[in-house]
């Protein structure tokens, strides 16, 4: 790969009440096999993406939040979280899932990839993207 | 005339709750489903939305969509009641009508 590219994912809704988050999910694994800068950002709606405890056994539909735990695997080790997000719909970070990455030059440390940025913050990072795909 | 009213999407994404709250009756019964179920957080700043109209309707959330989004019900508002899907079925039969706000 010549070029490796800032690559953003922008999440905004809800997991099961539409199927945006799932394909966003898809779509970073994909990504993920081409080596590029990946971050993922969870805004609005798409913080409760991350909220452990997921169960939708009496829903019949498949529980995809165990997949959030995998992407340190495929190098993914920015996960950033809106504050003001969380503040306003009455969330902490300590509902979020707890998402580690391994750092190979720390003998296989694990590290936190969630990032909690404010509002400003999250511009900042934005800015800083070649791509950034909504979902 | 009793009306049962659902309510299927975030209030921190829409304004469909506000609305149809504004727009129920005294008795009137709501009942939140699907993506609606995150409304019911008590810590959450749209709370007020169903606290201050506690007194005048009844309000229902869906247990198996709380549960699927990693919820648990002592989050939520006090007075709201946890129903199944066979409760939902009931509220739907005893009302006269059933509105579901999309």
């Amino acid at each position: 790969m010549s070029e490796i590219k800032k690559f953003c994912y922008l999440n905004r809704t809800a997991p099961y009440g539409t199927v945006y988050a799932w394909e966003s999910l898809e779509v970073v694994l994909i990504g993920a096999a081409f080596d590029q800068d990946c971050s993922l950002v969870f805004v609005d709606d798409g913080v409760y993406q991350l909220l452990k405890g997921q169960d939708t056994t009496d829903l019949g539909i498949k529980n995809f939040s165990p997949t959030y735990s995998a992407l340190g695997d495929y190098d993914i080790k920015k996960i950033y979280v809106e504050k003001e997000s969380l503040e306003a719909r009455g969330l902490t970070v300590d509902d979020l899932q707890h998402l580690v990455w391994e750092d190979e030059d720390d003998d296989w440390a694990e590290r936190d990839s969630i990032i909690l940025v404010t509002k400003n913050e999250l511009a900042k990072v934005i800015d800083e993207q070649d791509v950034v795909l909504s979902f | 005339m009793s009306t049962l009213h659902t309510v299927n999407k975030s209030s921190y994404d829409r304004n469909t709750l506000e609305t149809c709250v504004s727009l129920t009756t005294k008795g009137s019964e709501v009942i939140l489903i699907e993506d609606g179920v995150y409304s019911a957080v008590k810590a959450g700043n749209k709370a007020s939305v169903i606290a201050n109209a506690m007194g005048d309707v009844n309000f229902y959330v869906l247990g198996p969509d709380i549960k699927a989004r990693g919820l648990s019900e002592d989050q939520l508002i006090d007075g709201i009641k946890v129903v199944g899907y066979s409760d939902f079925v009931e509220l739907s039969v005893k009302n006269d009508t059933v509105s579901s706000w999309l």
